[in-house]
């Protein structure tokens, strides 16, 4: 396959950047996303220029670390897919492609194609957790959890933090990584003794971070590639009445 | 957002129930709408509760508008750089119209209140016939009036559609078959207030109610 790349390319969090246009041949269907901005980049060392900068660990699907707007497409146009398990059979031959990095004033730029992801960490220290020491795994029975309440819970957990949620929403919200990271404990009996001052801490925390407020437009569950579904707002949403209406303004947990 | 939009839903259902009156004829639209004036008498001197209602209103419309600003303005600072390739929105029609339908919205109620509560934009405009002005409004040759007021109601609709199911959410909606259920609910409820606003202009242009 011959691609045309369009990229967007930034020096740092300071330049002001642009999309620059490379073409690449020779490119396998059976290539991951990744492999072939490899390709790419091992081109540009060879030719002296600076190699596209974008972010990768695992490449498994499973990290959260990959994250680029393809073609306006978060994470690709293959739904429920990360970008490094998006296959360029996905392509036609001759295609011009756009990449960008996710767009949001929460994710600045650092170079290229990576972000920085430091507010979904904030969001997290602000109550994304249970104070209480858990030790080694308990015994399965020793706490029973109904297993509707368990499926809801894992669903949520399955949030590998990438930022596309984000990136496909028009107002810039996290408001589904944020539910999904209340869910997965306000679901479980682990999760109930801060349930409500985690809620309330961590919209806080989304909100100073500079992320935009949700209008349940439903950009961000087709968009993540874990399936999200958009009803885990709901949830955020409903204890976050109860706990303002219930139990009191309580910031942090 | 969902507190006001609902205050306003419910106002909007009333408002409809009313305008189809003008099916049972002249003297009984106009007696209702006299009536109106005089709700709570005599308890409160005649038009107070009118202008109770007002009031509510209004506020729910500056409430509303406030915290609509307050969300686009923070979508705004929540993305400076835009994106140089952006799909066309996966969500709904009525979703990414939200914004502009309620600018649109509220262009055509300052119209609808000059047009028929005050009567300066009515051809008739007499406060005590307000059958004569609502016959008078939608008459064929006035053919624009009634396109302009369709493309409100139509747009009204589509802003119910994602405001009722979005007020729903709001208020903490958490089941996927609720969402299902909302959703459903939005949309009769979207189809059903669009189709009796338009009943009224569409009988009278076509002379049913004449």
């Amino acid at each position: 396959m011959n691609l045309t790349l369009r990229i967007w390319r930034q020096k740092g969090p300071e330049d002001k950047g642009r999309m620059v246009t490379y073409p690449v041949d020779d490119v396998s269907p059976d290539m991951s996303f990744l492999e072939m901005l490899d390709v790419l980049n091992e081109r540009l060392i060879l030719a002296g220029e600076d190699p596209v900068a974008f972010d990768h660990d695992c490449r498994e699907g499973i990290c959260g670390m990959c994250g680029l707007m393809i073609n306006g497409d978060a994470h690709g146009p293959q739904r429920g897919t990360t970008a490094c398990q998006l296959h360029m059979r996905q392509f036609t031959d001759g295609e011009t492609i756009d990449i960008e990095p996710w767009r949001a004033s929460a994710f600045p730029v650092i170079k290229d194609l990576v972000v920085n992801r430091g507010a979904f960490d904030k969001i997290i220290a602000a109550g994304g957790y249970i104070t209480a020491p858990t030790g080694s795994a308990p015994e399965a029975h020793s706490t029973p959890v109904a297993k509707a309440n368990a499926d809801a819970a894992f669903e949520s957990a399955a949030c590998i933090g990438c930022g596309a949620c984000v990136a496909a929403c028009p107002n810039g919200s996290g408001m589904l990584f944020t539910a999904a990271k209340l869910t997965q404990l306000s679901l479980l009996p682990q999760g109930q003794p801060e349930r409500y001052t985690r809620v309330i801490g961590m919209v806080d925390a989304h909100d100073e971070a500079g992320f935009g407020g949700c209008t349940n437009a439903g950009e961000c569950t087709p968009a993540c590639p874990k399936g999200i579904p958009l009803n885990t707002i709901g949830r955020l949403n409903r204890d976050y009445l109860r706990a303002t209406a219930t139990r009191g303004d309580t910031p942090g947990s | 957002m969902a507190v006001t939009g609902i205050l306003l839903a419910l106002f909007l259902i009333a408002h409809m129930l009313g305008n189809l009156k003008v099916f049972t004829g002249a003297t009984s639209f106009d007696h209702y709408a006299h009536w109106l004036r005089d709700i709570g008498k005599p308890l409160l001197p005649g038009v107070w509760f009118l202008w109770i209602l007002r009031t509510v209103l209004v506020v729910a419309v500056v409430a509303h508008i406030v915290a609509a600003t307050v969300l686009a303005r923070r979508a705004r600072a929540a993305r400076p750089v835009k994106y140089a390739h952006r799909k066309k929105i996966n969500g709904s029609y009525a979703a990414r119209t939200m914004r502009w339908g309620g600018v649109i919205i509220l262009l055509f109620v300052i119209y609808h209140i000059l047009d028929l509560t005050t009567g300066t934009l009515n051809p008739v405009g007499d406060a005590s016939k307000p059958y004569g002005n609502v016959v008078a409004d939608f008459a064929p040759e006035r053919w624009y009036v009634t396109l302009f007021y369709t493309l409100a109601i139509v747009t009204v609709g589509f802003h119910l559609r994602h405001g009722a199911f979005s007020a729903f959410r709001s208020l903490g909606q958490q089941t996927p078959r609720g969402e299902r259920r909302a959703r459903a609910a939005a949309l009769v409820f979207a189809v059903a207030l669009c189709a009796g606003y338009l009943v009224v202009p569409f009988a009278v242009l076509t002379g049913l109610v004449s």
